[in-house]
């Protein structure tokens, strides 16, 4: 299993936009995908979770991710978050 | 017959009521089988086809909102949840349904953080949706309305809004809302009327709606149709004989350049400001983002709107007035306690300046904002210099943390008042010293000087913009503006005023700010106003205007282009004007 940690810094944390970059960036992995904030986990691949998170400017979440193409599905998720998230 | 609702977009609309059915459908538990589950998630993948169907058709914009809807129809965890419920209870679909989406839409709603919570109506939403799907119920399809339809619903959602063709809809009537509501918004982008808090409307009733005056007369008379299309028509002549001042400066017919200013309030309106032709936004009414809502919006969500705004006009001013609410309005998380003289009471500066952390994040969201374009800080409800000066020291230390943060500023941002009590107005010297320029609130002055609440029918005909000590005032704010050298603008109603317009010009007035769908109107008087005559007119005269109907002989002397007669004023001319009051 793969653990980062990672700063989100969209002016408006995960609302609904980047939340659903969020998602689409990792869904297409087969790795299980999810993150820790405030000793809570959220399946990163389900918008309504990400949503319920309510994940705001510069809070730091923490991101699992296990599988066979966890690699990759982490430099991914990692880019897009880095990128924006289509901000 | 005729209904009287509330007009939150202005324009005529005539045409047939749609109306959007709301199907009653049964939510309660009930025993059921497995196949449910398969019934379900049949309905969720069809209702997520439907809608990526339809938001192939849409704008970017509204085929997001419809993208985000089917990502949630393919929510693993949502769908999972509404399955388990159906295997664990042996429930039916619908139970299901409303239970898990209510869960999450009440979870929203309590976030206590303000996008969440407006993802509430969106899940609320998508559940009605999924309902009507699993009782056969065809979605409304708002693409494919009958022309000349006017679309009549309890409310509007998200959904059917993104879909809508603007060609075929002439207006919209629902029995809930208000301005701030998701239909007023939408019905205002579109430049289509809407009237608000009428129901009862059957489908086909043929309907002439007035979205300025709120009124509905349903199944009109032959007379009343004819009536209401010649004024449409007359409307439609006037805004294209206008079309020609488009792109033409705004200046007097001896060269005197004025400023047309935009009011805007709603984010929505930023783009309509844009596309006006308008020199920039007089007066950004930051109310409209605290309102309808259970906390305060955030300096993050602040600094959004105003940048747009920003960007939207580039080197084109944009004057944001800060927060300016008081007891009239009834917004719990703000702590406003309705007050027996609300106007006269805890409001605006007097308000902001007690809740020091609230007023310094509007006051980083817009200055982090004038980074991004030209930006002015416009103070309201101004009455004491100390007002002024607390405002600019906290500004000043604003400016400084920013600074040492490292976050983005404009630098040097101009600091403004509006001029809108009577003490402000009488010491307009004083505070043009002080402050880098005023915008005369024409509405709350009047308001102030006549002492009348003008919402008040027993006494609104004292109300009037035209009385001399009203006009009086304004002249003494602008020749002291001129003074001191700093630009003296218009926002209130009396800015679109066209029997005002030569008036406020030869008074030196730089700037007028109003309506957008005003500006080409006003535009068109300017450039017809010979400056310095009617500056010559004014000075002779407006120190001796005593009533009304003087004012009004000024006014109409201004527009004739024929000098009055001197003292005692216009004698000649009360014979031929009616009196705007009734006072016979």
């Amino acid at each position: 299993m793969l653990r980062r940690q990672i700063t989100i810094n969209n002016p408006s944390g995960l609302h609904m936009r980047p939340a659903g970059v969020f998602v689409k960036a990792a869904t297409p992995f087969q790795s299980a995908v999810s993150f820790d904030i405030r000793g809570h986990t959220y399946n990163a691949k389900s918008m309504i979770n990400v949503l319920s998170a309510a994940v705001k400017r510069g809070d730091e979440i923490e991101l699992r991710i296990e599988g066979e193409d966890e690699q990759a599905c982490m430099d991914a998720v990692v880019s897009a978050i880095e990128s924006g998230l289509g901000e | 017959m005729r209904l009287q609702g509330a007009g939150v977009s202005e324009g005529i609309g005539i045409g047939f009521a749609y109306v959007l059915q709301e199907h009653a459908i049964d939510v309660s538990k009930k025993d059921a089988g497995p196949e449910e589950g398969y019934r379900f998630s049949k309905a969720a993948e069809a209702l997520s086809r439907i809608l990526g169907e339809r938001a192939a058709a849409v704008d970017k914009e509204r085929a997001e909102i419809l993208e985000s809807h089917i990502m949630l129809l393919r929510d693993p965890v949502l769908l999972s949840d509404v399955e388990k419920m159906i295997t664990d209870e042996r429930c039916n679909g619908e139970y299901a349904v409303n239970a898990v989406f209510e869960a999450y839409a009440e979870l929203f709603r309590q976030s206590g953080d303000e996008l969440l919570s407006m993802r509430a109506d969106d899940m609320r939403d998508i559940k009605n949706n999924l309902l009507a799907v699993m009782n056969g119920y065809a979605l409304p399809d708002l693409s494919v309305l009958p022309k000349d339809s006017i679309l009549t619903a309890e409310e509007l959602t998200t959904s059917a809004a993104a879909c809508i063709d603007e060609a075929l809809v002439n207006g919209f009537v629902a029995a809930k809302g208000g301005t701030t509501s998701h239909m007023a918004i939408i019905a205002r982008s579109m430049g289509l009327p809407a009237v608000v808090g009428v129901g009862g409307i059957a489908h086909g009733d043929r309907l002439i709606i007035n979205g300025g005056t709120g009124e509905i007369i349903v199944n009109p008379s032959q007379a009343e149709l004819a009536e209401y299309r010649s004024l449409m028509e007359g409307r439609r002549r006037e805004r294209q004989a206008l079309e020609k001042y488009r792109g033409m400066p705004t200046e007097t017919s001896d060269g005197r350049q004025v400023e047309l200013y935009a009011n805007i309030g709603l984010e929505a309106d930023i783009l309509k400001a844009s596309q006006a032709d308008a020199d920039g936004v007089g007066l950004f009414r930051t109310e409209f983002l605290f309102m309808n809502r259970s906390a305060a919006p955030s300096e993050e969500e602040q600094f959004a709107v105003y940048k747009k705004a920003a960007l939207a006009f580039g080197k084109r001013p944009v004057i944001i007035r800060t927060l300016d609410i008081g007891g009239d309005k009834e917004i719990p998380y703000l702590g406003l306690e309705k007050e027996e003289n609300p106007f006269l009471g805890w409001r605006a500066i007097r308000y902001c300046a007690d809740r020091e952390e609230l007023f310094a994040a509007q006051l980083r969201a817009i200055l982090r904002a004038s980074a991004f374009g030209t930006i002015k800080i416009m103070l309201p409800m101004i009455a004491d210099l100390r007002e002024l000066r607390y405002a600019r020291s906290l500004i000043r230390r604003l400016c400084g943390e920013l600074a040492a943060q490292g976050i983005a500023f404009g630098q040097n941002i101009a600091v403004g008042i509006m001029v809108e009590t009577p003490a402000a107005a009488l010491l307009a010297g004083a505070f043009a010293k002080e402050a880098d320029f005023f915008s005369i609130g024409t509405n709350d002055l009047t308001q102030y000087v006549m002492a009348v609440d003008r919402g008040n029918q027993k006494v609104a005909k004292l109300y009037s913009a035209y009385n001399p000590a009203v006009l009086r005032l304004i002249y003494h704010v602008s020749q002291e503006a001129r003074r001191h050298n700093i630009p003296c603008g218009i926002c209130g109603e009396a800015g679109s005023d066209p029997l005002l317009t030569r008036f406020f010009v030869g008074c030196g007035i730089s700037e007028l700010s109003m309506a957008s769908a005003c500006v080409l109107e006003i535009r068109s008087i300017i450039r017809q106003t010979a400056y310095a005559d009617a500056k010559a007119m004014i000075d002779a005269s407006v120190e001796q205007l005593a009533d009304v109907e003087d004012s009004m002989a000024l006014l109409q002397g201004l527009e004739s282009g024929q000098p009055l007669r001197t003292s005692p004023l216009g004698q000649t001319n009360r014979q031929v004007i009616s009196s705007p009051g009734s006072w016979s």
